[in-house]
């Protein structure tokens, strides 16, 4: 059971959806689907779904093509972002009806609903009309659909992306025990690089229609191949500076500089681009080698055991993640300090060239 | 305890103060209403009053009660074929228009292709001509197909000017049903077939009823078309109506119970369709 997109591309019209992408699902592993909005998460799932047939390329299934075969044929289940579920029928109606359509015997199908409706915690609410339930339920009612037939490849389209946040939380922490349980291929689209890093598994990245990394949750987190890759696997964005090196001295623009250890020793002197993460900011000097910037704040957030910090350096805008509530006025100037363990550097087309070193380390 | 009676006092007191006032809302409503009322009122009462009574005196009510007018219709062919006419060829052309638009509107509410949205409002234009253009052209047809005097002329008559008004309607209810359900059941295993009376039929069973309903309303209070295209067999009670000034001068009694009998079907139809009738005047894009 694994699924390949052979040099698989979507084209509406002029526009490009999905360039060609070439990506292999193994059997039995949970695939998040990473990037923002538009970035062609929903666009590729529903060629893996079948529901659109692909500009070129191939879909493979089990070693069959299947591109361009009916959706009804394909043997897959789809939850969509909003609460889809056949509103004129009960939930058990909902639950059963795939497998009434395949032509399962009447205990068979009572049974499959039955337990199906007990791990989704959905069983007293079985006579109910979706649209009586609240939006949580509904939710499961359509995974709880799409999880009975056993279909060998479930795409969960964002979700939990319209549901609040306490629901969110709890079935995040379901949706891993399901897959395990279910044994089929998961691929989970989601615009939360939080969400991919819990689900853990294999994430592929999305920007533009592009795949732009596809490997291990973990590795593509730490080491990620460019640029665009780190911004999307970060929330929010990495922030990015111009770095020169020289001999073995990394310069960062203002006078600041460290030393250009391991990897980045072997570097060619140039101009690079620094990456780091916004939580590797810091407002008080933490460690000897850290590097100290001068910046403006531009705005503060805070979430309560946290504070995000907007700040403006030399015109590009930073965000920091701190730790703590911090008494900080406005326009204010603010020394902020990062190590150089923490810089990812990447060549100025985007490519990494080396990844920080706590990265490596862990 | 004493407080108490008093407070009491003092509030009935003021309980009975609005009540000498004059509602005017209430007012307005009783002279629209009157005023709305007045025709079928009078109508109703014509109708159980003798032909004498109507024409020499001025009675608000019938002195002599008589249901002889009913009776007249009811038993009476050349009477009652009317409303067997009307009703049948009413019925064909609703369900004619529904079953066509359904598909129609399916297609204008899921799918883009070249034109749709000329098309669509094209359909629109079918409405902007009145009938009596096309009174000319269906009789010429109709006489040299053989169709003349037939229910199913009147019919398909109609459903020019119907198909369009039930393609709007629905289309407008069809867009309110999210894509995303269509191509779950896909996913489950749906034919388009079974999707589309299982589960898509429930969620616009509304809008399929309003639509019948502004069919079934054209067609029962359109005259000029069907008293064109019908002479004997299949003449509307719109038309027996028209043509009852006999040797003997007009019938009024009779005549009004004809007209209060042939606004039953269409007060029936309101009542059931009554929630959605908003909707449905939106065209279903409330």
């Amino acid at each position: 059971m694994t699924l390949i997109l052979d040099g698989v591309s979507k084209q509406a019209g002029a526009e490009t959806h999905i360039h060609p992408t070439t990506l292999t699902l193994e059997k039995g592993t949970m695939n998040v689907l990473l990037g923002p909005t538009s970035a062609g998460k929903t666009s590729l799932m529903r060629l893996m779904a079948g529901l659109d047939v692909p500009t070129t390329g191939r879909v493979i299934w089990e070693g069959a093509d299947v591109t361009g075969m009916r959706v009804q044929d394909r043997r897959v289940a789809m939850v969509y972002q909003q609460f889809i579920n056949y509103p004129s029928m009960t939930v058990y109606d909902n639950i059963a009806s795939p497998l009434r359509l395949m032509g399962r015997s009447k205990a068979e199908i009572d049974h499959a609903v039955k337990s199906t409706a007990e791990m989704m915690q959905l069983s007293p609410m079985l006579d109910r009309k979706p649209l009586e339930l609240s939006g949580g339920q509904q939710q499961r009612c359509a995974l709880a659909r799409a999880l009975v037939k056993g279909a060998g490849l479930v795409l969960l389209d964002e979700p939990l992306a319209n549901l609040d946040y306490k629901l969110r939380e709890e079935l995040r922490v379901e949706i891993p025990k399901i897959f395990e349980e279910s044994g089929a291929i998961f691929v989970y689209a989601t615009t939360e690089p939080e969400e991919a890093l819990l689900l853990g598994g294999n994430t592929a990245t999305l920007w533009e229609g592009r795949v732009t990394q596809f490997g291990p949750t973990p590795s593509v987190y730490r080491q990620p191949v460019d640029s665009t890759t780190a911004r999307v696997f970060s929330d929010p964005p990495m922030n990015f500076l111009k770095v020169t090196k020289s001999g073995s001295v990394l310069h960062f623009g203002e006078g600041q500089q460290a030393p250009a250890t391991d990897q980045l020793s072997a570097l060619p002197d140039g101009r690079y681009i620094a990456g780091f993460r916004p939580n590797h900011l810091e407002i008080g000097r933490h460690t000897g080698q850290a590097v100290a910037f001068r910046t403006t704040l531009v705005v503060t957030e805070l979430t309560g055991s946290e504070t995000f910090v907007h700040l403006d350096h030399a015109g590009e805008r930073w965000v920091g993640l701190v730790q703590g509530v911090h008494d900080l006025s406005l326009g204010a100037e603010l020394e902020v300090f990062l190590d150089p363990a923490h810089v990812y550097v990447f060549a100025e087309d985007g490519a990494l060239v080396a990844p920080a070193a706590y990265a490596l380390a862990a | 305890m004493s407080d108490a009676t008093v407070t009491q006092t003092s509030f009935t007191a003021k309980a009975r103060k609005p009540r000498m006032r004059v509602n005017g809302s209430a007012v307005v409503m009783g002279c629209y209403l009157l005023f709305l009322l007045l025709p079928i009122y009078w109508l109703l009462m014509m109708s159980l009053k003798t032909n004498t009574e109507i024409l020499n005196t001025f009675t608000l009510w019938p002195d002599n009660l008589t249901f002889n007018n009913y009776l007249t219709i009811l038993t009476d062919a050349s009477w009652y074929m009317g409303y067997v006419n009307s009703l049948i060829y009413v019925v064909m052309n609703t369900v004619i228009s529904v079953v066509v638009a359904l598909p129609a509107a399916y297609a204008f509410s899921r799918y883009h292709f070249l034109g749709d949205k000329h098309l669509f409002f094209w359909l629109l234009t079918n409405r902007m001509a009145p009938p009596a253009v096309f009174a000319l052209p269906f009789f010429q047809l109709y006489s040299s197909v053989g169709l003349f005097d037939t229910h199913i002329a009147v019919a398909l008559a109609h459903c020019l000017f119907n198909v369009p008004l039930a393609v709007w309607i629905l289309e407008g209810f069809m867009r309110g049903v999210p894509k995303e359900i269509d191509e779950t059941a896909y996913i489950d295993g749906y034919s388009f077939g079974r999707f589309f009376i299982k589960i898509f039929m429930p969620l616009i069973a509304s809008g399929v009823g309003v639509a019948a309903f502004f069919c079934f309303m054209f067609s029962w209070v359109e005259l000029l078309l069907s008293r064109t295209l019908t002479s004997v067999d299949a003449k509307p009670i719109a038309a027996t109506m028209t043509r009852t000034v006999g040797a003997s001068g007009i019938d009024w009694g009779v005549l009004a119970a004809a007209g209060v009998l042939t606004i039953v079907p269409g007060a029936l139809v309101i009542y059931f369709v009554r929630n959605y009738i908003a909707k449905g005047f939106a065209l279903g894009r409330v």
